[in-house]
Order: structure tokens, then C-alpha cells, then sequence
């Protein structure tokens, strides 16, 4: 598991491991239309995900790191098809999501879950917990009621809370409580891949870890495969596998996590990892302050999109988009500059 | 030891809400020495926020009410002055940033008129002189040509620049203090780091004194001198920046470090997370003993029965816990 899931640009040199991976996302792409112009007359494009490619293996976890307007969270929502994309190919289970019928759908939506960023936002505020674990047992056509009751139980005590909140509503749970709320309504029907956006990061420190602990143990008991999607470097590196590193709507590094934290080979991963703050005033590390800002996803630059605030930049930089190659096993960049 | 700018003591602040009073910040003592950086520390509900906004006395009365204390600048109690007095200093001579740059700013009005309008307040400049000094802020934070993005709408920004617009505001009358509640947590890690650096020179190039809010221990650990950690309304510890990261003495302290995964020390695959049990209390409950006691792992029998106080047991650090004074039954 911890060599595979290369990831394969072109169909001729496919991996063996994209035919067993559980997920394999081929040239992804999704374009947002902004109407721009007095009248609304020039039709532009936002290039949120713009040709990612990755596979993901049972069991792993794979984490999707960059910052905002990066294109992670667009990845996460294409790959439960809560959106269509622009092209590409998604398959799950060795099957084109893309292609499903809305029956087909539904089964396969039973093997994929999502967990939101705001426990607050994602649970409906008028319905009490053991309502909101049910629906998705009752929607599937699940167990008698009995069954489903018991079941709720079950899940309820599984992610460490009281059984006994079955009636209780979502405003009487705290932010940490909620999340936990969100993981069993992820797993009521037991399914094969989850993605977690940015599941711990409106959480207060001392409960995040919590959280963290719990997602593991769940990820470890049921086999699962996750896409771990955040901000924060130190959570990422902590729980993956594997990790992407994407800037404007492309993945700019892959690799095993103890890899690309020790030897990251592209310059933004570099500079990600230098502006991290450590809690410690004794570590001294060197500065590499990025200039300016995030290019307009819009009007994306030519060449490299991470010229106009790479620090190694040199002309050739600017003559094409550099592709994401294996530099060293297992670990991917698109630098020209990377060896 | 730098001397002080400001002397907050026995801050108490309260609301009142339909659960009850909510004791928001219960008794604190703060010292904000001249040139430095004091780092308070603390999560939702602590209380961070709240001392900062009393000392600016922008506490909203009703539900809130300071209902004790003094804070002593330049021999004055900012708590005890006349509104027509507090608005000499605030904004001019303490100034504050706040998390989110969007709310903070008027959407309706350019970047360049929400500056100058302060220097023509304050400072009694004329409209020409406000434009100038406005362009020379803007280059100052580190917005490129500045003389053509005064006239930019808040909209027109990124977050980082924003940021940085509200930061040329705050160090706008020279003041001599500037509270920074959680100022780069709504941003990206990159654009984070360019804010600090950013802040760091700019104290240091203006002589005054930073008090930084945030829950982020790596931001405190970077950029602050003084650290003060608060927990339901109270400072547990304080004490410098290296002597606390070093020999954290709060169980919560040491919790809160333990607890946080660092990508510079990871070890094997996935060992678990130290992770600090329980919720937050809720602050309507006023129970006897150390607020922490119900999440301790330390916690002895004498923690629940009476509150310890904040007591210097290492040189220049200050703890409030029964079990770091020796304490065993």
C-alpha cells in the first residue's frame, strides 16, 4: 500500500496499481463561469481544477494540501459527484462515476461520504440526531426500524458519544460533539471512501486532536480509504499517507508524506513548509517569504503558474506549464527545476 | 525589563444573557511593556478577545458590562475615563486590528478616504497632507504603487492586502499600542507569514508595544517576548516566550502543546494525539475550584474545592495551579 498509487499522466505507461485502486482521477477538470464586462458580455472562466490525476489506493489516506482557491475542496465535491466536471474522468470502484445513471448513483454514493468543514452548518438544525443518522438508512431502504434504531445506537457510541442523544437537536451539542455527529453520519452506511474538507479546522486546539484520533480510529477499524483535504500542513503530514500539493487547480507535488516533508522538491511546497509556524522559539528556521499574491485564477499566467511568486525562477520557467513527473520513486513534481 | 505602557488589573467583564451571566473575562492582570510583543493565548471563550475590546472600551452596554477593574496608561484608567476623553486615545494613541479585514473595513468607501479620514481626525491634517501620508502608509504595509490603490474599494483587495490596509489604519497616528486580535488567522499560510514579518518590522521601526491575540502557539512562539495563556476568562500562566515553551507548568499549557501534531518532529506512521479530554466549559457555570479540574489529568481532590491563585514559582513565572505548587492530596 505504501509504494503504490502512482499516479499515471498518460494511458500508455498506466500503473498496475490504477487497476486496483479504489479511486483513480484522470486529467480532472472544472471551469467556473464569471461573467465579467459592463453587460456581462465577456465570458471568462475560473480554472478551479485545471488537469489533476491521482489514484487512491484501499486503505489509504491520501492528503490534499494548498491554499485557498488551490481547486482542493472542487477536487473533493467532483470526486462524490456533487459536481460535473468541465472533463476528465473519475473512476470509483473501477467504474466512470461520470457515466452513472441517477440510480446508479445513488448505489454508489452509499460507498462514498463526505465530512463538511462547519458542524454547524452541515446538520439540520430541526431535526435531532438520531433523525439526521436515520435518513440516510431510511433513503437506502436499510434494516427495519428496530434495525435502524439500534443501528444509530451503535454509531452513537462509535465516535464517543452518549446513545442517549438520539432526541437531542444539533444546538445542544458543542463544536466537537457536532463533528463527531458528522463522522457517524458518514459511516451509517458503512462505505468505502470517505473525504474529510477541512473536517477539524473550525474546532478549537484542544479539540482538534480529538477529532484527529477519532478519524483514525474509524479509518483503521473499517479499512477505509480517505481524502484528507486542509490548510493545515502539520495535521496533514500527521495523518496521511500520502500527500498532493496543489496550486491553482493543479497537483505541483506527490508523494509519500515523510518524503515530501523532508525533501520537498517543488519550491511552493518548500515555501509552504518554511511559513509554518512553529511552536517553539528556540527553532530557527530560514525565511522564504513568498511575494505577493495568488494569481487570478482567471487569467491564468503562461507557463509555470507559480512563476510570479517562485523564488528560483529562471526564463525558461515561462516557455510551458511543467507537467507533474516521477522525479524519485513514488515521488512526483512539476518544476523544471527539480531533480 | 522594559517599563510598562499599560497596566490592566482585576479586569472583570460580564453579559447577561438569557442562559445567565456569562463571566467573560473574571479577574485579570496584564502588563503591556513598551516596545514589546505580549502574546495572550487562548481558545474560543477564554476571554481573549473580550479583555482587548474592554481596555478599547468597545464592549457593547448592554449585554456587557465591566463590571471591575483599572487599566492604567500613562497614569490615566482608561476604564474610568469620559467617552469624549476615550476617544482621544483610542484609534490614536491604541489602536487595534481585527481577524477579519472584510468586516472591519467600509465597503463603501476607498481604502485611501478610510485612512486619511482618521489622520484628519486625529491629527488635524489637511485633506492634502492626509492623501500624502496615506500613499507613504500604504507603501509602508507593502502595497505596491500605493498612489494608485488608495483609491481601490475594499473589494478590489485581496485578504492579505486588506490586512494590510487595516494595519496601515491602525499604525496610522503612530500609536503607542496596538491590540492584534487574531490578525492573520483568516489567512493562507503564505501570505500569514508575509503579516507577521510585516507587523514585527514595522514595531520595531515605530517603537511600540504589540499585544497579540491567538490561539495559534506557533504565531506566539515566533513573534512574541511575553506570553500570558487564558483559559474560561482567567490567565493560567505567564511567563517569557522561551521559558514557557520550555517548561510549560499549566496542565492545560502543556495539554495544548502536547496535542498539536508538528510535521518538524513526526515520527513513525500516525501515533495517536495527546489529546486534551472534554469540551470548553461552558462560562454561565460558576463552579468553585480550578476551571480546568473537570479536563486535568493531574487534578487533585484540593483542585475542585478552591481556585488557585496566580503565583511565581520559576523566575518571572507565573502559574495558577494547585499541582504545580506541590500540591498532592
Amino acid at each position: 500500500m505504501m509504494d503504490a498509487g502512482i499516479l499515471t499522466r498518460s494511458n500508455s505507461t498506466r500503473d498496475e496499481s490504477a487497476e486496483t485502486a479504489l479511486l483513480s482521477v484522470k486529467n480532472l477538470k472544472k471551469y467556473f463561469p464569471v461573467r465579467d464586462g459592463l453587460f456581462g458580455q465577456k465570458n471568462l472562466r475560473v480554472h478551479a481544477v485545471d488537469g489533476v490525476s491521482f489514484d487512491l489506493q484501499k486503505g489509504e489516506i491520501l492528503g490534499l494540501v494548498g491554499e485557498s482557491g488551490c481547486g482542493k475542496s472542487t477536487t473533493g465535491r467532483l470526486i462524490l459527484r456533487l459536481l460535473e466536471p468541465t472533463s476528465g474522468e473519475i473512476r470509483f470502484m473501477n467504474e466512470n462515476i461520470f457515466v452513472a445513471d441517477a440510480r446508479r448513483m445513488r448505489a454508489l454514493r452509499r460507498e462514498m461520504q463526505i465530512i463538511f468543514q462547519d458542524p454547524y452548518a452541515s446538520l439540520n438544525p430541526r431535526m435531532t440526531i438520531g433523525a439526521t443518522l436515520e435518513e440516510p438508512l431510511i433513503i437506502h431502504r436499510i434494516g427495519t426500524r428496530e434495525e435502524r434504531r439500534a443501528r444509530v445506537q451503535q454509531l452513537l457510541e462509535k465516535v464517543g458519544l452518549d446513545p442517549d442523544g438520539v432526541n437531542r437537536y444539533p444546538h445542544e451539542f458543542s463544536g466537537g460533539q457536532r463533528q463527531r455527529i458528522g463522522v457517524a453520519r458518514a459511516l451509517a452506511l458503512n462505505p468505502k471512501l470517505i473525504v474529510a474538507d477541512e473536517p477539524v479546522s473550525s474546532l478549537d486546539v484542544s479539540i482538534q486532536a480529538q477529532v484527529i484520533n477519532l478519524l483514525e480510529d474509524i479509518q483503521e477499524e473499517y479499512a477505509l480509504s480517505m481524502i484528507f483535504i486542509a490548510h493545515d500542513l502539520n495535521m496533514v503530514r500527521h495523518i496521511s499517507d500520502r500527500v498532493a500539493v496543489m496550486y491553482l487547480g493543479r497537483i505541483v507535488e506527490l508523494a509519500q508524506a515523510p518524503d515530501l516533508y523532508r525533501q520537498p522538491l517543488h519550491p511552493y511546497t518548500e515555501a509552504l513548509l518554511a511559513a509554518i509556524p512553529i511552536p517553539d522559539p528556540k527553532t530557527r528556521r530560514k525565511r522564504m517569504l513568498l511575494e505577493g499574491d495568488l494569481p487570478s485564477p482567471v487569467n491564468l499566467p503562461p507557463g509555470c503558474r507559480f512563476y510570479s511568486r517562485c523564488p528560483k525562477r529562471i526564463p525558461d520557467c515561462l516557455k510551458e506549464d511543467p507537467p507533474l513527473v516521477q522525479i524519485r520513486p513514488g515521488h512526483w513534481a512539476a518544476c523544471i527545476l527539480a531533480t | 525589563m522594559n517599563p510598562a505602557v499599560l497596566t490592566i488589573k482585576n479586569l472583570k467583564t460580564q453579559f447577561h444573557t438569557s442562559e445567565g451571566v456569562v463571566r467573560a473575562v473574571d479577574g485579570i492582570d496584564l502588563t503591556v511593556r513598551s516596545g514589546t510583543v505580549l502574546g495572550v493565548v487562548g481558545e474560543s471563550g477564554s476571554g481573549k478577545s473580550v479583555t482587548a475590546l474592554s481596555v478599547m472600551r468597545l464592549i457593547p452596554q448592554p449585554p456587557g458590562k465591566i463590571v471591575s477593574g483599572e487599566a492604567l496608561f500613562n497614569g490615566a484608567d482608561l476604564l474610568a475615563l469620559e467617552e469624549k476623553e476615550m476617544q482621544k486615545i483610542r484609534g490614536k494613541r491604541i489602536a487595534m486590528i481585527f481577524q477579519e479585514p472584510m468586516t472591519s473595513l467600509n465597503p463603501v468607501f476607498t481604502i485611501g478616504n478610510q485612512i486619511s479620514e482618521m489622520l484628519r481626525h486625529h491629527l488635524k491634517m489637511s485633506r492634502k497632507d492626509a492623501r500624502n501620508r496615506t500613499i507613504e502608509l500604504l507603501d509602508l504595509v507593502g502595497i505596491p504603487s500605493a498612489d494608485r490603490r488608495v483609491n481601490d474599494y475594499p473589494h478590489q483587495l485581496s485578504g492579505g492586502m486588506r490586512q494590510r490596509v487595516m494595519i496601515a489604519m491602525a499604525i496610522s497616528c503612530n500609536p503607542e499600542i496596538v491590540f492584534a486580535d487574531e490578525p492573520t488567522t483568516a489567512l493562507d499560510v503564505t501570505i500569514q507569514a508575509q503579516i507577521l514579518v510585516l507587523l514585527e518590522e514595522l514595531r520595531e521601526r515605530l517603537g511600540m508595544s504589540l499585544v497579540l491575540i491567538s490561539h495559534d502557539l506557533g504565531v506566539i512562539a515566533e513573534v512574541a517576548h511575553e506570553v500570558a495563556i487564558m483559559y474560561a476568562g482567567r490567565i493560567v500562566e505567564e511567563a517569557g516566550t522561551e521559558e514557557l515553551f520550555a517548561h510549560p507548568l499549566h496542565p492545560y499549557t502543556q495539554g495544548l502543546l502536547a496535542s498539536l501534531p508538528r510535521f518538524d518532529k513526526a515520527g513513525g506512521r500516525r501515533e495517536r494525539l495527546r489529546a486534551i479530554p472534554g469540551t470548553v466549559p461552558r462560562m454561565t457555570e460558576n463552579l468553585p475550584g480550578c476551571k480546568f479540574t473537570p479536563r486535568c489529568g493531574v487534578a487533585v481532590s484540593h483542585c475542585s474545592k478552591e481556585e488557585p491563585p496566580l503565583k511565581e514559582i520559576r523566575p518571572g513565572h507565573r502559574v495558577r495551579c494547585w499541582v504545580a505548587f506541590g500540591e498532592t492530596s
